[in-house]
C-alpha cells in the first residue's frame, strides 16, 4: 500500500523494499563521496555527566559511560574515568543503548525497484527455501548502512524478501559498523523465516490451508531426514518436497535452538502458528502481529514474542482490527513486545514509531526496551547488545535531547566501541548543494 | 433534519439558477455547526506569527476572527485550549485515498488507467469511494482538505479533484467548491517501465517527452479549432467533434487545469519547464521532487511548488538522491515547499513529517519556526490547487477549517483533538460519537473495539 504510486512495478514487489551497496571502494566514487575514516577499534572513551537509560536498570539521572576494547567496561554515577580516555561532556544529553530494527533488508537490497544486481533479498531459484541465508549477499559497504545508523540503529535482524515458498529463509543479526562478513554477524542463523496468512497463502497457490500444509509437511519431512539421514544418503528413503539443504536449515527450528519467525497478521492466523509451534514443539516468534492484541492472551501465555509496527492501522482483511493501540494492549496484557520499521531504507523512522506508541499508551521505558534489550533477547543476543551493562558491546548512543522526539536526535554513534563517522551519501550531497553557485 | 431540508433547498435553487449544466458540479454542503470560540490556545496562522494565547472564532463555517482576543456571541461553544495548540486544517496536495481504498484489495485498484501513455480523459472522481475508511484516519490526523490524484504509471495520468475530508455519500459531495481540477503528468521511470515493458512507447525519458509534447501540440490545435469556429460565428453545422482527452489538455492551456507533475530527479523537472515554456502552460507543483534542493533556483524563478516527503529516499534510482533537507532547502530559498503524503500511512501524521524537516534545517544551520512549517502544510499546498483564497490560513472570512492539537504539533506526543470543517466538529478525539465510521467499518469485528 504504502508505495502504491510512488513506485509501479510491472511485478508486485515485496512489501517491505530494502537497499543495497556501492560495489566500488570510495576512492573510485564520485569526489564528493562519503570519507570513511579508519575505524579507532579499542579507543577508550568515557561518555560524563549524562542522563543515561541503561534499559537493564534504572535510570541515572547523572552519570557516565565507559568504554574500551570495543566493550562496556563501566556504567553509573560514580565512575571513575581511566587515564587518557577520550571525554565527552553529555551534559544536558542523553545516553542509551544502541537501538535494534527488524524484519528489513539493510545490506542485502540497494535498490528496490528496476535496478538489476543490486537487490539480492530476494530469489525465484525453486530450489532454495529455507536454506536461503542473507549473510551470503550482505554487503557492509551499502550506501544503506550509514544513513540508518547515524540515526541511532546499530544492529539489526535482515530478513530474507522472497524465496516464492512459506519457507523464506534464514534471518541473521548484523551490526551497522560498515564490516564485512564475518565481522559484521552477530548473530546467524537468528530466525527461520515462515509465511503464514495472507502472505503465506500468496506463496502457496492462494490459500491459507495449503500455506499450512506445505509448512508442515516441511517441517514433517526434516524430521523424517534428521532419523534417517543415512538412509537418505544411499538413497533408500523416500522422496522429501524439498532439497537436503532446506532440510538441514529446518534442524535448529526442530531442536528449538533457532527461533521460528511467522509473519501473519490476522488473529485466526496468530492462533494456527501457535498451533503449528506446539506440534513441532518450535520456538515461535510473530512479525506483523497487527491483530495480535485480540490474541494477547494466548500470546502471553504460551510466552511467544511479538514484533510489530506500532503506526499499522490500516484496515485490510488480513487485519481488520489493526490499532494504533496494538503495542500498548499488547504490553498491558504482558506479551514480550518488540517494534520494527520493516523498512530497510526508513529504518530510521523506528523511533517516530515509538513515540507514537507512547502517543498511544505504551510506556516510555516499555518503548525504549521494545527497540533495545526486548528485540536482542528475542533474537538471542542479549549478551552481546541492548543495555548498557559491562561487558556488553559499545554500542552506545548520545541523543541530543529526548530519544523519541522528532525534533531531536543522535551527536554521537558507538558501535562496538568504535565512533560511527557522521558523513552519509546523503550528507556528502547536502554539502554538494548547500549552495548554489 | 432541519438542516437536511435547507440543503435540499439550497440544492434546488442552485438547480433553478442554471448549474445543472454541469452535472458533475459539486454538490457539497457545509455540515451543521455552531458558533464556536477557541480560547488561550497557541495559534498559528500560516499567515505571520505565532500567536501566544489567542482566541479563535468559528462562525457561520467561517473563520469570523482570530487574535489575542476575540468578541463572541453568548450562544457560542467554549473550547479552553490551555496548553493546545490550533492550525488551519492540514492539506495533503498528493493523496489516492478513496482510489486506492482500503482494504486494498484488486478490486480496489482504481487509481492508474494504464491502458494507454495518455489517459488526459479520466478523471479520480469517478474513482473515489467515499467509504474508504482512510478518510476517517486522515481525519483524525488532522487533514481537512487532499488533492486526489491519478497513479503515476501515465504521461498523462487523467484530472484530479480537490476534496473536503467529509463523510459522504458521494464522490461529488466531496468535491471541494470552485477548485480547479487537476491534471497529473509524470516524469522518469514509472511510464517508461509500465509501457517498456509492454513493447510501446514510451520505453525511455527521451520518449516520455516526445509523447508529451505531441500531445501538447494536438491540445494547442484542438484549441485553435475551437476558437476558430467560435470566432466565425460558432455556426452548429461547423462543430468541432468533442475530444475529452484533448479538452482535458486544452483547459491546462486555457489556465482553467493546474497541472500536478510527478517528477523526482532536478533534470527532469528542468526539461518539464522547457516544455512548459514551449506550449504556454504552468505547472503548479512538482510533486514527490526528490532532487527540489538541487534545482531550488529554478523553482523559484519559475514560481513552481515542490511537494515533498521528509525522508523517503532509495527505493528506486530516481529517489536515491533524497536528502532529508529537500524541504528546508527549498524554504529558505524562498520556495513554495510542501509536505505530502502520497501515503494513507503518512497522511495520518504529517505534522510529523513537518517536524523531521524542521530538525533536519536545523542541522544545516536553517533556522525553521513553527510558524515556517505550518505553511509547508496548510497555505502553500492550497496555492498549488488554487484555493488559496478559501482556506489554508486562519484569517477573517476564510473557511473555518481548523484542528485543535492536544500540543505543539511539531512534537511525536500530540494528537490532533477536535478538526472542525467549514466551523464544524467532524472529529473529536475524546468523543466516540465525533469519529466518523465509514460504511465499510460498520459490523466487521462484532464486538471488538478497534
Amino acid at each position: 500500500m504504502r508505495m502504491c504510486c510512488a513506485v509501479i512495478a510491472a511485478v508486485a514487489v515485496a512489501q517491505t523494499p530494502a537497499p543495497r551497496p556501492p560495489a566500488q571502494p570510495p576512492a573510485r566514487r564520485a569526489a564528493s563521496a562519503p570519507t570513511v575514516q579508519p575505524p579507532r577499534a579499542g579507543e577508550t572513551v568515557a561518555i560524563t555527566n549524562a542522563r543515561i537509560l541503561p534499559v537493564s536498570g534504572a535510570a541515572i539521572e547523572r552519570g557516565t559511560v565507559v568504554m574500551q576494547g570495543g566493550r562496556i567496561t563501566a556504567v553509573g554515577a560514580n565512575v571513575t574515568v581511566p587515564a587518557g580516555a577520550r571525554v565527552i561532556d553529555a551534559t544536558g544529553k542523553i545516553v542509551t543503548p544502541g537501538w535494534l530494527d527488524a524484519g528489513v533488508q539493510t545490506g542485502i537490497m540497494e535498490i528496490a525497484s528496476s535496478a538489476e544486481g543490486t537487490a539480492d533479498e530476494s530469489t525465484t531459484d525453486a530450489r532454495v527455501s529455507a536454506a536461503f541465508d542473507v549473510v551470503d549477499s550482505f554487503n557492509g559497504n551499502s550506501t544503506v548502512i550509514p544513513v540508518t545508523r547515524i540515526e541511532g540503529i546499530t544492529r539489526t535482524l535482515v530478513t530474507p524478501g522472497s524465496t516464492g515458498n512459506v519457507f523464506a529463509g534464514q534471518a541473521a543479526v548484523v551490526d551497522l559498523s560498515g564490516d564485512q562478513v564475518p565481522d559484521a554477524i552477530t548473530k546467524t542463523p537468528a530466525a527461520m523465516v515462515a509465511l503464514m496468512g495472507e502472505s503465506g497463502a500468496g506463496v502457496a497457490g492462494g490459500s491459507r490451508a495449503s500455506a499450512m500444509l506445505r509448512m508442515r509437511e516441511m517441517l514433517e519431512d526434516a524430521r523424517d531426514y534428521a532419523a534417517n539421514r543415512t538412509a537418505f544418503d544411499a538413497a533408500r528413503r523416500r522422496e522429501y518436497v524439498r532439497s537436503r539443504l532446506d532440510l538441514e536449515a529446518l534442524q535448529p527450528v526442530l531442536k528449538a535452538q533457532e527461533p521460528l519467525l511467522v509473519q501473519a497478521n490476522r488473529a485466526s492466523d496468530l492462533l494456527a502458528a501457535l498451533r503449528l509451534a506446539r506440534e513441532f514443539n518450535a520456538r515461535l516468534v510473530i512479525m506483523g502481529g497487527a491483530e495480535a492484541w485480540m490474541v494477547a492472551d494466548q500470546l502471553a501465555a504460551a510466552h511467544v514474542p511479538v514484533v510489530i509496527n506500532a503506526l499499522t492501522d490500516i484496515p485490510v482483511f488480513d487485519s481488520l482490527g489493526a490499532t494504533l493501540e496494538n503495542a500498548a494492549r499488547l504490553s498491558k496484557a504482558g506479551v514480550t513486545l518488540a517494534l520494527a520499521s520493516f523498512d530497510t531504507y526508513n529504518s530510521r523512522t523506528l523511533r517516530q514509531q515509538a513515540g507514537n506508541a507512547i502517543a498511544y499508551g505504551l510506556g516510555r521505558d516499555a518503548a525504549l526496551e521494545a527497540v533495545t534489550l526486548t528485540p536482542a533477547r528475542i533474537w538471542g543476543v542479549a549478551d552481546r547488545v541492548g543495555s548498557l551493562e559491562p561487558g556488553k558491546d559499545a554500542d552506545v548512543v548520545i541523543w541530543s535531547g529526548d530519544p523519541f522526539e522528532l525534533t531531536t536526535g543522535p551527536e554521537h554513534v558507538f558501535i562496538k566501541g568504535r565512533e560511527m563517522p557522521p558523513d552519509t551519501r546523503q550528507t556528502e550531497l547536502l554539502k554538494r548543494y548547500r549552495t548554489i553557485k | 433534519m432541519r438542516a437536511f431540508l435547507v440543503s435540499l433547498l439550497m440544492a434546488a435553487t442552485a438547480i433553478a439558477a442554471g448549474q445543472q449544466s454541469n452535472p458533475y458540479a459539486s454538490t457539497y454542503q457545509p455540515p451543521p455547526g455552531r458558533p464556536t470560540v477557541i480560547r488561550n490556545a497557541t495559534i498559528l496562522t500560516a499567515a505571520g506569527p505565532v500567536i501566544e494565547n489567542g482566541a479563535v472564532l468559528l462562525q457561520n463555517g467561517k473563520v469570523a476572527a482570530v487574535g489575542q482576543t476575540v468578541n463572541a456571541p453568548a450562544d457560542a461553544l467554549v473550547i479552553d485550549a490551555s496548553g493546545k495548540w490550533v492550525t488551519p486544517g492540514i492539506i495533503d496536495d498528493h493523496s489516492h485515498l478513496g482510489v486506492y481504498a482500503a482494504p486494498g484489495i484488486e478490486s480496489l485498484q482504481d487509481g492508474n488507467e494504464m491502458t494507454n501513455p495518455n489517459t488526459a480523459e479520466v478523471s479520480a472522481e469517478h474513482s473515489i469511494w467515499p467509504q474508504d475508511p482512510q478518510f476517517d484516519l486522515a481525519r483524525a490526523g488532522g487533514v481537512t482538505t487532499m488533492e486526489i490524484l491519478p497513479g503515476s504509471g501515465n504521461l498523462f495520468g487523467g484530472r484530479g479533484v480537490t476534496v473536503k475530508n467529509v463523510p459522504s455519500r458521494t464522490a461529488d459531495g466531496m468535491k471541494f467548491p470552485g477548485a480547479p481540477y487537476a491534471l497529473k503528468m509524470a516524469c522518469g521511470e514509472n511510464p517508461m517501465r509500465v509501457y517498456g515493458s509492454k513493447g510501446q512507447a514510451p520505453s525511455t525519458r527521451m520518449g516520455n517527452v516526445a509523447g508529451y509534447r505531441k500531445a501538447w501540440q494536438s491540445a494547442a490545435e484542438y484549441r485553435d479549432q475551437w476558437k476558430r469556429w467560435r470566432d466565425e460565428g460558432s455556426d452548429p453545422a461547423k462543430k468541432p467533434s468533442r475530444n475529452l482527452q484533448l479538452e482535458t489538455l486544452a483547459g491546462v492551456l486555457d489556465g482553467n487545469i493546474r497541472i500536478q507533475n510527478h517528477c523526482y530527479r532536478a533534470d527532469e523537472m528542468a526539461t518539464m519547464i522547457d516544455i512548459s515554456k514551449e506550449f504556454g502552460f504552468k505547472i503548479a507543483s512538482f510533486h514527490h521532487a526528490v532532487e527540489a534542493y538541487k534545482i531550488r533556483d529554478l523553482l523559484v524563478a519559475n514560481n513552481i511548488c515542490a511537494s515533498m516527503w521528509a525522508d523517503w529516499w532509495g527505493f528506486k534510482l530516481e529517489a536515491y538522491d533524497g536528502i532529508r533537507q529537500n524541504i528546508a532547502l527549498v524554504h529558505e530559498a524562498g520556495g513554495c515547499a510542501i509536505v505530502h503524503s502520497d501515503s494513507a500511512d503518512g497522511i495520518q501524521r504529517l505534522n510529523q513529517e513537518a517536524a523531521k524537516a524542521m530538525r533536519a534545517g536545523a542541522e544545516a544551520g536553517i533556522n525553521l519556526t513553527p510558524a515556517d512549517a505550518i505553511t509547508w502544510l496548510t497555505i502553500n499546498p492550497a496555492k498549488a490547487l488554487g484555493i488559496d483564497k478559501q482556506t489554508g490560513s486562519l484569517e477573517s472570512g476564510k473557511n473555518a477549517d481548523v484542528v485543535v492539537w492536544s500540543g505543539n504539533p511539531f512534537s511525536v506526543y500530540t494528537r490532533a483533538e477536535q478538526v472542525f470543517v467549514d466551523g464544524a466538529l467532524l472529529h473529536d478525539r475524546t468523543d466516540p460519537s465525533k469519529q466518523h465510521k465509514s460504511d465499510f467499518m460498520i459490523g466487521i469485528l462484532p464486538g471488538v473495539r478497534r
